[in-house]
């Protein structure tokens, strides 16, 4: 007789911790055919809130790692999710709305895109930032600093790739990010939270929930410490999100509309998506005796 | 007069004497003669000419130092709004979107040298119709809108290498709306990097400066600039509205008010347009007990007291370290007792007239709730002009943080004081605040310098230095002082969709 298997429960991760929501409620993550799979984490308003406080609390603490750790950080979660890249793609294709093969592909781009954001960490400020030739006896210079918190909301699909592609370029600059993952198929972004705890990434700088978007888009919008969004939002969500936002003037990105084909560009990837989520500072001082 | 001054003599220092000016003599007028060539009515530059506005609407600018009118500004209407951005649809259509980068340098460049030629004449036309003091508008304003024609003019067909390995196009017309502090350098930090980046303006000038605006429209006729590439649309906010809401504006750029700034984000929520905002600010200028006392407290009077503390960035909060306060608030004082306030275009005056009525009730406003709340008020003795809206230079002592004088923008001369006894106090009291513009350090250690530069929540920090501005030095705020930046290399990518 076949061994029954062990099922897993699945869960939020926030603060480097795999959590339920606050409220207990869960949804429920079918298959193929309506059969029922598990039982997902339907996060609150409340658990956003809790999450954006641990977020700002270790931000700062990610930010002030020099840019190499980051990068090596970033390296070690590729690390961790290519040894479990089957598994991601066991899950990507769970509920049968795309094929297996198709659910390898998404991993492995998604793999890396990780590895292009590692080996940005420390070299972006290069590019981005400079001395500024100002007239007069001064030494000016413009360099980069993160902003601080940033919600993501990943798109329903590709599910993982969407998370992965808002979610690395925001904090491999040193933000940290409260993420809402896919709806329809959170069952990736439930094991990406096991890859975050192993992958040496300090607990809370990324912090993954799980549930319905209605439920939680104007606490998004709305929370004065998230200092910027970056979002996958339909035209209605976006003029929501943008309006709730106006009053804390938030740094926000909106990827409306875009087709699932648009995350596996390579020009996806890029320095600007970077830059998206970057302060410019720039300290003046005299030059002299 | 010579007298002798109170510090006790010892053996290490000289018994020094001091010169006392006050109210002994009085300064004969220097007035600034050029003449302004002002017109007594002026019209909207729409399409490459000048018209009388569809509307038919007309309000007076007023002189601040004199409260006299200074000519008839037009009222711009839904009409002249829908045919400036028609026009700049048309500009960017036509001419703009199919010049090279380097002929549109070309025109910056033009633009950027009849500006200087005329400089004299558009800084009395500044000073007389804002209020600022002659000595700014010709020494600052006017050289610095010329010299962001040039940094621009020079960058139009180098854009790929400001943007490295990005795909990048100009938005098209854009919506510009600018503030009275500095009308035409506004105009100037506006419209250079717009057109070198390729797009085509509809631009604003405030309500109670308009004139060298309009007057800066004959400057675009002289250069020959093609029509319809910049359309300049006097008005008040209501023409501001048409503005951020017009469905042919593909961006807003706006400097001014935090308030102002919200209403905009939330007008323009889900419509896709881009956006630049330089809102409000509360700077904090830190001052430690290592710091060059004498050349501390000139920066201090240069960032609060410069254009009569009518800037953004404008040091309004100095933290001064507790072992020192004492020593360094007496000779502040001692400072601003020597400031001289009065006519804008006499070439010795520091502090010239406030902006408008409206401003100085604002300014009276504040320091009122500052007095009640229980601040001590401390005001130079000047004598101040019989006519005209102006301000003595005010600062208070024993501000609290919860004060309104400690967390709302004043914009006028009128600086709060806070103490600090460590350097972790002074960075929190420093970022205490929903604004994040502009922060001052004076110090003379070299690792304090950069452990504040890194701590302060600010877009530009001046140390040992305060209110330096260049074409090629990015500025713009953090938090709620608003996104993007203006100048630089950094202010090309707000003007264009890079992806």
């Amino acid at each position: 007789m076949a061994r029954l298997p062990i099922t897993k429960t699945p869960k939020a991760y926030v603060g480097g911790k795999f959590i339920r929501s606050e409220s207990r409620r869960v949804y429920p993550l079918n298959g193929k055919k309506g059969s029922f799979i598990c039982n997902i984490p339907q996060c609150t308003r409340k658990d956003t809130r809790n999450a954006v406080v641990v977020a700002a609390k270790v931000g700062t603490n990610w930010a002030s790692r020099t840019p190499y750790n980051r990068g090596q950080i970033l390296y070690r979660l590729g690390e961790m999710m290519e040894a479990r890249s089957e598994e991601l793609a066991q899950a990507i294709a769970l509920t049968g709305n795309l094929s297996i093969a198709s659910a390898r592909k998404e991993v492995a781009t998604t793999v890396d895109c990780v590895i292009y954001y590692a080996g940005w960490t420390d070299k972006y400020e290069q590019v981005l930032g400079n001395t500024n030739p100002v007239s007069g006896s001064f030494l000016n210079f413009s360099v980069t600093e993160p902003i601080g918190v940033v919600g993501v909301i990943a798109a329903d699909q590709p599910s993982l790739l969407s998370l992965i592609g808002l979610v690395i370029p925001v904090i491999c600059s040193g933000n940290s990010v409260v993420a809402l993952a896919s709806s329809t198929n959170a069952y990736p972004a439930i094991l990406l939270g096991e890859m975050l705890a192993t992958s040496d990434l300090p607990g809370g700088v990324v912090n993954i929930l799980t549930g319905f978007r209605h439920e939680v888009l104007e606490t998004f919008a709305s929370h004065e410490h998230l200092r910027g969004l970056n979002l996958c939002l339909d035209k209605d969500e976006q003029k929501i999100a943008e309006t709730l936002a106006s009053e804390s003037v938030k740094r926000i990105c909106i990827h409306s509309r875009q087709t699932d084909q648009a995350w596996f560009d390579e020009k996806h990837k890029s320095l600007y998506a970077i830059r998206n989520f970057l302060e410019f500072k720039t300290t003046w001082h005299p030059i002299g005796a | 007069m010579l007298a002798k001054s109170k510090a006790k003599p010892s053996s290490t220092r000289r018994n020094t004497v001091e010169l006392l000016f006050g109210d002994l003599w009085e300064f004969d007028p220097a007035p600034e003669l050029a003449d302004p060539k002002l017109k007594e009515s002026y019209a909207l530059f729409i399409d490459g000419q000048f018209a009388a506005p569809r509307s038919r609407k007309y309000f007076d600018s007023i002189n601040p130092g004199t409260e006299k009118a200074l000519a008839s500004i037009p009222m711009a209407g839904k009409a002249d709004i829908d045919a400036a951005f028609q026009a700049a649809d048309s500009g960017y259509r036509k001419y703009w979107s199919k010049m090279s980068g380097n002929d549109r340098g070309k025109y910056l460049y033009r633009i950027g040298r009849l500006l200087q030629d005329r400089s004299r004449e558009f800084a009395v036309a500044e000073s007389m119709d804002g209020g600022k003091p002659i000595k700014e508008s010709r020494d600052f304003d006017l050289p610095m809108a010329a010299a962001h024609f040039f940094y621009y003019a020079g960058w139009a067909d180098k854009l790929e290498y400001a943007l490295p390995g990005a795909n990048f196009k100009p938005y098209g017309p854009v919506g510009q709306i600018i503030p009275w502090n500095f009308p035409l350098l506004m105009l100037a930090w506006k419209i250079a990097p717009a057109l070198a980046t390729g797009n085509t303006v509809v631009i604003k000038p405030a309500e109670t400066t308009s004139i060298t605006a309009l007057k800066f429209a004959e400057i675009l006729q002289e250069a020959d600039l093609p029509s319809g590439v910049v359309n300049i649309v006097s008005g008040a906010g209501n023409t501001g509205q048409l503005i951020v809401n017009h469905s042919g504006a593909n961006k807003i750029a706006f400097t001014g008010s935090t308030e102002v700034g919200k209403a905009i984000l939330r007008a323009t929520a889900g419509s896709g347009k881009g956006l630049t905002l330089e809102l409000g600010g509360k700077a904090a200028n830190v001052v430690f007990d290592d710091a060059p006392i004498d050349q501390a407290v000139e920066g201090v009077i240069n960032g609060i007291f410069f254009n009569q503390g009518h800037v953004c960035c404008a040091g309004s909060r100095l933290l001064i370290q507790e072992s020192i306060a004492k020593v360094f608030v007496r000779k502040l004082k001692h400072r601003i007792a020597s400031l001289r306030v009065g006519d804008p275009l006499d070439k010795n005056t520091d502090i010239g007239a406030i902006n408008s009525r409206e401003q100085l009730q604002k300014i009276e406003r504040l320091v009122e709730a500052g007095v009640h709340e229980g601040a001590a008020l401390f005001q130079s003795s000047c004598s101040l002009p019989r006519r005209g809206w102006y301000y003595r230079p005010s600062i208070f002592e024993g501000v609290t943080q919860s004060h309104r004088i400690a967390q709302e923008e004043i914009f006028g001369p009128v600086l709060s004081i806070l103490t600090f006894r460590t350097i972790s106090e002074a960075i929190e009291k420093a970022n205490n605040t929903a604004y994040g513009l502009s922060a001052g350090v004076w110090t003379d250690k070299g690792s304090k310098i950069l452990k504040m530069s890194a701590a302060l929540k600010a877009g530009v920090v001046w140390a040992n230095t305060y209110n330096k501005f260049d074409p090629s030095s990015p500025f713009g705020g953090y938090k709620e002082s608003g996104f993007g930046r203006e100048g630089g290399k950094q202010g090309i990518c707000d003007y264009l969709k890079v992806s």
